[in-house]
């Protein structure tokens, strides 16, 4: 029995054998559509996030199986002090897997030490979140067929951005990618990763805080909000935020086999009038989660 | 100054001067019935000056606390009167109950029953990590 606490932990062959049952998911949904049948997954959010509860509802229910849970934590157990081991071994008596979400870091991983069933982390706090670097990686190998040799910009708040850090760190697994930081100086991406990651033999980065200047050269454009929390100031907010938001204009000198992506909700940071390019996927990056989630679930019960 | 050599016990040696009290307590040598003797600032050639920490006990030293807060301590078994065995220190893969995580964001904050675990990511640069939420042990 295995779990999903943390991306790295999986091989980039697993990751390719993910991507390859996603594919073959998407290409033919009638062949998996009764997988799961009698299955049940749990869906325990102790804080809530509708959009990563619905994908894994979704992805079981279109596998043919069945779901449970709850959706924030004054609705669960937790509110009356049970312990995480003691909610995942108590819950793993009703299902055979079980995704949790909990604002502490670190939680899902205490769940799976006691549970007796696989468990799926879907976000600990400002820590790991695999599933969304996974929904990633499948959308950059549906736009481009491939996951290595691009350039690859990451734009916005690098410093906070925890899917950022994670998509990074899984690429950078890869060979032939160079990375093109685009960011406010206020929100440059942590020390330690451009020290542990970037700094590897055959690692190229650059940093900038003009997104125009980079733009022709991406081959993936990953978007990221900028917070005005994230500012000491509110004059340093507005002179900033505009030079981060993505508009038609901002596109001019892109590549026509640009994929920009991001990992939504969007507040303004992607004008609306964007979404119909055809080089905008972060509806279908939406999609994807679902799929490469169903791919999860498969594995993971150990479905053929 | 004069020290009563111990017949059956544990010579703790070359301790960074200072340090003696942190691992007195690390230790749990606080609970000990025995005789235990705390020298500091001995003359030492090697390091200028050392502390050692003597116990009057055959007691089982947890060599791993000892070899996360300085691998370079010497640790002697005194049987008899005589020196029967030298253990050497090695940075523990993982260390439990040590230290405790201070990152506020972690499991462990909220769960105090769960054990502090802390695991080596670099020996190079003597780095432990929280499981949890890979905090570096400060
Ligand atoms: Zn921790």
């Amino acid at each position: 029995m295995r779990s999903l606490i943390d991306i790295l932990s999986l091989s980039l062959d697993e990751i390719d054998e993910l991507i390859a049952v996603a594919e073959d998911i998407i290409a033919n949904p009638v062949k998996y559509r009764d997988k799961c049948r009698y299955k049940k997954l749990a869906t325990l959010f102790f804080e809530p996030s509708t959009r990563t509860r619905l994908s894994f509802e979704a992805a079981m229910y279109e596998l043919g199986g069945q779901v449970l849970g709850f959706s924030e934590a004054n609705s669960s157990s937790a509110a009356k002090g049970e312990s995480v081991a003691d909610t995942a071994r108590t819950v793993s008596c009703y299902a055979d897997i079980i995704a949790m979400r909990h604002p502490k870091e670190g939680a899902p991983l205490v769940a799976s030490m006691a549970s007796s069933v696989p468990i799926i982390n879907a976000g600990d706090g400002g820590h790991n979140h695999p599933t969304q670097t996974l929904t990633d990686l499948l959308t950059i190998k549906r736009e481009k067929g491939r996951l290595d040799n691009m350039t690859v910009g990451f734009c916005g708040d690098l410093k906070f951005g925890r899917t950022v850090h994670s998509l990074i760190e899984a690429l950078s697994r890869y060979t032939g990618i160079e990375f093109v930081l685009i960011s406010p100086e206020e929100l440059t991406l942590p020390g330690y990763l451009k020290k542990g990651i970037l700094s590897h033999d055959g690692m190229k980065y650059t940093e900038t805080t003009n997104l125009e200047e980079v733009m022709p050269k991406l081959d993936i454009l990953y978007m990221t909000r900028v917070q005005r929390e994230r500012f000491f100031n509110e004059e340093d907010y507005l002179r900033l935020k505009d030079s981060y938001i993505l508009t038609p204009e901002k596109l001019q000198n892109a590549k026509p086999d640009l994929a920009i992506l991001h990992p939504l909700p969007r507040v303004n940071e992607i004008h609306t009038s964007v979404d119909s390019d055809p080089r905008a996927c972060y509806f279908r990056q939406v999609l994807n989660g679902k799929f490469i989630r169903m791919a999860l679930i498969l594995k993971l019960l150990e479905v053929e | 100054m004069h020290i009563d050599s111990i017949k059956n016990g544990v010579v703790i040696d070359h301790i960074k001067a200072g340090k003696s009290m942190e691992i007195y307590y690390h230790l749990e040598l606080d609970k000990l019935d025995c005789t235990v003797a705390i020298i500091k600032n001995v003359h030492s050639k090697k390091m200028g000056s050392k502390d050692i920490i003597k116990i009057d006990s055959d007691m089982q030293v947890d060599l791993d606390v000892l070899g996360y807060i300085d691998s370079d301590i010497t640790v002697n078994i005194i049987k008899d009167g005589v020196l029967c065995e030298k253990k050497k220190l090695t940075l523990p893969e993982q260390i439990k109950d040590v230290i405790k995580c201070k990152n506020p964001r972690c499991i462990t904050t909220t769960e105090q029953d769960l054990p502090h675990v802390f695991k080596l990511t670099d020996p190079a640069t003597k780095t432990y990590r929280c499981i949890y939420c890979e905090a570096k042990a400060k």
